[in-house]
């Protein structure tokens, strides 16, 4: 009998579900061991019945459930309840889920701040009220789905590489706790570190670093010991897959921001992030935005309005 | 009043948006709304970051088309810093650009709008996707799942990350391509390019025959168009002007950065998404669906009504005979599905072209830039629409303010009135079942994943 899996996103890009996708030929490879049972981005089962005719969300049972995206409004929250309900295993699929993500960075306002300055840029019409009717309310902020509903596995990335959910879930197949890394990103980059530098203060990213493009990132200085903020000791690895290959900003010679969020579930990017820096004796202070430490997981009310300024 | 039908989610697009279908006690649809149900934010919270980051956080716009935003967003600071871009960077970016635009294509095409068209509107929707292509056509699928993979797998491997890309940079791009490299990916796209040649005859022998009735029908509204033209008039992802054409297929032709001047944005009660319009019309905005203000379409279809030509010789034939046989500007909703795999075409030869020029392995591909105030719109072709970003920054380089019109949010206020004009078309009577609800959803699928 197939495994039913079911899959759904909300306050989310589909950049997760576009990972699924890129598992490609592993998909396919897959498919006669599962049986999606509801997964928007794919197939067309609908929340209030396939003739809209039910007045509540109804999702069917699943053994595996694939969650992506944080929570930001009430709908979300309401699809959040009813797929923990229908599922067995409730997986956290990508750092909006598990961290809030990118949209998370909302948390530094207040929705009145938010809404405000969005219906009066330059191109709306002057005058424009919020939207009230037929949509669904906001959440005063955007949450990590385990602020909410209990989550059983957590599979941070933006997005998680195909390789992880393919791990994810064919262990779950096997009946078995998929065993993701806890290392991190630097853990992971090959790099050269030397562990000393003159780096007093952070440079911002408007120059390239050094490198030689036709040698390997293994012969290339750590980014972060070239001065350029990089967010590898505190993020979790997992970027590059199973193959071994260089984190993949860093393998496109850009530093990592951090998008798999910290390597230890309840770690503080941004508090952590200092730490190193500080007591390296980087002057903390020529990081022009602190606050973007905590881009990709600012939940868990890491990011709150009353320290949107930063400095 | 009768029944109220609640189609949620919307399906097999991307994006969250839903549709409330009112009947009248005679079972005619008294009103058709669309709600566009997502709003994240990205204006306001780009607010205070250094602008050369904002590039690699508006990715999370659209994780199916990331890497228009990335780009459209470089160009923005760029011109917010007065950044000269490296002529490689240049080359790199647009041949990213090209490249996305394939791998798009073979999604919204097989993955998410086919299965109407292969299973049938009608077939169970426990097997009208991709899945249930798998199983009735697996030669098919199997090829269109390897196709997409190789296209997702060439950027990746180039520039390191294809979901949420960071490759372009402010002055142009992190890194040079090597000979090797570029002739692997020459390789790939021309095996693109045969996927891509095979799926328009596919399409123009086993499927659209097939749908002509419906293709002339559903959803069916008469609007303007928008696209980018590059400065000798022909079809351009990535640079050239922004060319708005009225309904009677006159245009006006202008540069990004007034886009002001042109479009502007309205805002109705029931969805969070903004509905842009041409205010250079001076009409005002109408989504009436017998009589339209302001409304014009983007996407494909709107990018092969705006333009002249096309610069590549596959794509061009193509787009004459599709002009042949349904003039220029064609109205027809489903059309969008055939211009994609115009424009499948298009992208393919296009992604060619730069990389058989050997300057794409230049090994400066980025100038320097020093972060400053200043103003920048930048804009690229979305598969889904002319996507602008508009920035001002600081002394310090960091985000003051921030507009960002994506490509679906032009087609918000058509898609709205397709969807009102199918269901309108379709229920009669009282008369609904999951067919007649599926072919509303494909009014929409045209435009949107």
């Amino acid at each position: 009998m197939p495994v039913k899996v079911a899959n759904e996103w909300l306050n989310s890009c589909s950049g997760c579900e576009i990972a699924i996708l890129n598992l490609g030929e592993t998909l396919l490879d897959l498919l006669p061991q599962i049986e999606f049972v509801h997964i928007p981005v794919l197939m067309d089962h609908k929340h209030y019945g396939q003739l809209g005719e039910k007045r509540e969300i109804d999702i069917p049972k699943a053994t595996v459930g694939l969650l992506s995206g944080g929570l930001r409004n009430e709908e979300h929250l309401e699809v959040a309840h009813e797929m923990r309900k229908k599922c067995d295993i409730l997986i956290a699929l990508g750092t909006c889920a598990t961290h809030g993500g990118i949209p998370a960075l909302i948390n530094s306002f207040t929705n009145d701040e938010f809404l405000e300055y969005y219906y009066s840029t330059d191109s709306t019409e002057p005058g424009a009220k919020i939207p009230d009717q037929g949509i669904s309310p906001l959440l005063d902020r955007c949450y990590a789905l385990d602020e909410k509903i209990d989550v059983d596995i957590y599979l941070p990335g933006c997005p998680p590489h195909p390789d992880q959910i393919a791990t994810a879930i064919l262990a779950l197949l096997n009946g078995e706790t998929p065993d993701l890394p806890f290392k991190s990103v630097c853990d992971t980059c090959p790099a050269i570190r030397k562990g000393k530098g003159n780096i007093t203060t952070i440079k911002r990213f408007t120059e390239n670093p050094e490198y030689d493009p036709d040698k390997g990132i293994d012969e290339m200085r750590c980014l972060l010991e070239q001065g350029y903020l990089c967010a590898g000791p505190v993020t979790r690895a997992g970027c590059a897959g199973n193959d071994g290959d260089a984190p993949r900003c860093i393998s496109a010679r850009v530093p990592c921001r951090g998008c798999y969020g910290p390597v230890r579930q309840d770690g503080n990017q941004l508090l952590d992030m200092l730490n190193a820096l500080a007591s390296n004796g980087i002057d903390i202070t020529s990081i022009p935005d602190r606050s973007s430490l905590l881009r990709f997981s600012g939940a868990h009310n890491r990011l709150v309005p009353s320290i949107k300024g930063d400095k | 009043m009768g029944k109220t039908i609640h189609i949620s989610p919307l399906s097999r697009i991307e994006g969250h948006a839903n549709i409330d279908i009112q009947l009248d006690d005679n079972g005619e649809v008294a009103s058709a709304t669309t709600h566009f149900n997502s709003i994240r934010g990205f204006e306001k919270y780009v607010q205070g970051k250094p602008a050369e980051e904002v590039t690699r956080i508006v990715t999370r716009i659209c994780g199916i088309c990331p890497w228009h935003h990335h780009l459209s967003s470089t160009k923005a600071v760029d011109a917010c810093f007065g950044a000269n871009v490296a002529p490689a960077g240049h080359m790199l970016r647009e041949c990213m650009q090209n490249m996305a635009h394939i791998n798009d294509k073979i999604l919204h095409f097989y993955f998410l709008a086919a299965p109407d068209f292969i299973m049938g509107p009608d077939a169970d929707y426990k097997v009208r996707n991709v899945i249930g292509i798998a199983q009735a056509a697996p030669e098919l699928a199997k090829k269109v799942i390897k196709m997409r993979q190789l296209g997702q797998m060439m950027m990746e491997k180039f520039a390191g990350k294809v979901i949420h890309p960071i490759a372009a940079v402010p002055g142009g791009f992190s890194k040079p391509m090597s000979d090797s490299q570029r002739k692997e990916l020459i390789e790939s796209t021309k095996t693109l390019l045969d996927f891509a040649t095979f799926s328009m005859a596919h399409a123009k022998e086993n499927i659209f025959p097939a749908y002509m009735d419906d293709v002339t029908t559903l959803g069916s509204i008469t609007t303007g168009f928008i696209g980018t033209v590059d400065y000798h008039g022909a079809l351009n992802f990535y640079d050239g002007n922004i060319r708005l054409m009225m309904i009677d297929g006159s245009f006006q032709d202008f540069n990004d950065a007034d886009y002001l001047d042109y479009i502007a944005e309205h805002v109705e009660p029931t969805s969070y998404g903004k509905f842009p319009y041409a205010k250079s019309w001076n009409q005002g905005f109408s989504m009436d669906i017998d009589n339209p203000k302001g409304v014009y379409r983007s996407n494909c279809l709107a990018r092969l009504n705006t333009c002249d030509h096309i610069s590549t010789p596959l794509a061009q034939a193509e787009l004459e005979a599709f002009r042949e046989q349904f003039g220029r500007p064609a109205q027809h909703t489903l059309l969008y599905h055939w211009a994609r795999l115009i424009e499948l075409v298009y992208a393919c030869e296009k992604t060619l072209e730069l990389l058989m020029d050997t300057a794409i392995c230049g090994k400066e591909t980025r100038f320097e830039v020093s972060p400053k105030a200043g103003r920048g719109v930048g804009h690229v072709e979305a598969p889904r629409g002319t996507l602008i970003h508009d920035y001002t920054t600081d002394e310090n380089g960091l985000i003051e303010k921030a507009n960002m019109i994506v490509g679906t949010t032009h087609n918000l206020a058509p898609i709205s009135m397709s969807v009102e004009q199918s269901a309108k078309m379709l229920i009669k009577d009282g008369h609904v079942d999951e067919t007649i609800l599926n072919k509303v959803e494909m009014s929409v699928r045209a435009y949107d994943p």
